[in-house]
């Protein structure tokens, strides 16, 4: 009961204070400081479209590859715990089988929807869009399967090549930014060229790439350790000789 | 766009009340979530200029235009991380609650006593 009221207590004062926050707020009418220089030196500094975009790769860039790190960390803390969980949930019954249309219609939506998260992350800093989006839409293909298929196996030793190759180049064409422009993860190490075409922009198109594919990659990892261990005994000898 | 923040307000609200009075460890992280759905909403209902339109430059928002045309993209760029890092603590918290069940088959935070003092 008193825990009850001390919580009630705070999130009454939680509400009066984003109230009067609120009630005193006057919203801007113009851009002011670091989002008015953006705007206006953004196209001829970088290159990119996307303004969002420029600012999470170049501009800030370094928070978003902390941002990445943050991911990977959480992805590899998940695989750590739930590596060895003999955890038995009570099973209500035999399953059956999902149907040969769920099947087939995931067999031929799989690659249209990796595709579609690689044209999100490829065209990032051109339209509405990018890495951790197209990221999200390919472990979106992966949820599919596993929906479909509760024992579907992912090829580990691929999936592991990708994340830890993307994750390299992202920081190797940051590092060359020190050398070749102006600093970490500058974008102008290659030509900025023509705003609008997708070979723009510097490394944006680059580094987006290498967010997406990993973010995907990991992203699969989480949902593949979360579904819990794989019980058919055909899949178990996969995994054995994929490890 | 103050009905927006009112809401992001009210959500963030109830996911506290939530992730406080609740006692299965599930509804706490789905609190969490819900509260920081609420932020989120908040902050790209801060960054909104009256009347203008998506950080995107394109021939309907030319470059010369653009700083009397488009909202604030700095919030936008800070919610997309503020999603990321989301996503990866709820899949954490998640995490420890399966670990925490298989010890010891309960879900009841109030269970769970051996680091209390």
């Amino acid at each position: 009961m008193i825990k009850r009221a001390i919580a009630l207590f705070l999130v009454l004062f939680f509400g009066y204070v984003f109230t009067t926050l609120l009630l005193n707020w006057h919203p801007w009418t113009e851009l002011i400081g670091v989002a008015r220089y953006y705007v206006s030196h953004e196209l001829t500094e970088l290159g990119a479209t996307n303004l969002v975009t420029a600012i999470v790769v170049t501009y800030r860039g370094l928070d978003t590859l902390g941002e990445v790190t943050v991911l990977f960390l959480a992805a590899t803390g998940v695989s750590v715990l739930l590596r060895r969980t003999t955890i038995t949930l009570p099973s209500p019954g035999p399953k059956r089988q999902s149907s040969e249309i769920l099947h087939t219609a995931t067999r031929l939506l799989t690659p249209f929807i990796v595709m579609f998260g690689a044209y999100i992350f490829i065209n990032g800093h051109l339209t509405p869009g990018g890495g951790f989006q197209g990221g999200a839409v390919i472990a979106s293909a992966v949820l599919l399967l596993f929906l479909t298929n509760p024992h579907q196996a992912l090829n580990h030793r691929i999936l592991k090549t990708i994340e830890s190759l993307s994750g390299a180049t992202y920081v190797l064409v940051g590092i060359l930014g020190l050398f070749l422009a102006g600093g970490f993860l500058d974008n102008r190490i290659l030509p900025l060229g023509e705003p609008g075409r997708i070979l723009s922009a510097g490394a944006i198109p680059i580094i987006y790439t290498c967010i997406g594919l990993k973010v995907g990659t990991e992203l699969a990892n989480i949902l593949e350790n979360l579904r819990g261990p794989a019980t058919s005994p055909v899949l178990e000898e996969n995994e054995g000789r994929a490890q | 766009m103050i009905l927006i923040i009112a809401i992001g307000i009210a959500l963030m609200l109830i996911g506290f009340w939530g992730a406080l009075i609740r006692k299965n460890m599930i509804r706490m992280v789905l609190s969490i979530g819900i509260a920081e759905t609420g932020l989120q909403l908040l902050m790209i209902g801060v960054g909104y200029l009256k009347g203008r339109t998506a950080p995107i430059l394109d021939s309907a928002v030319p470059f010369s235009q653009a700083l009397q045309r488009v909202v604030d993209p700095v919030p936008q760029a800070l919610v997309l991380t503020a999603i990321v890092i989301g996503v990866a603590v709820n899949a954490l918290m998640l995490t420890f609650i399966i670990r925490l069940y298989e010890k010891k088959k309960t879900l009841t935070i109030s269970d769970y006593r051996d680091l209390k003092w």
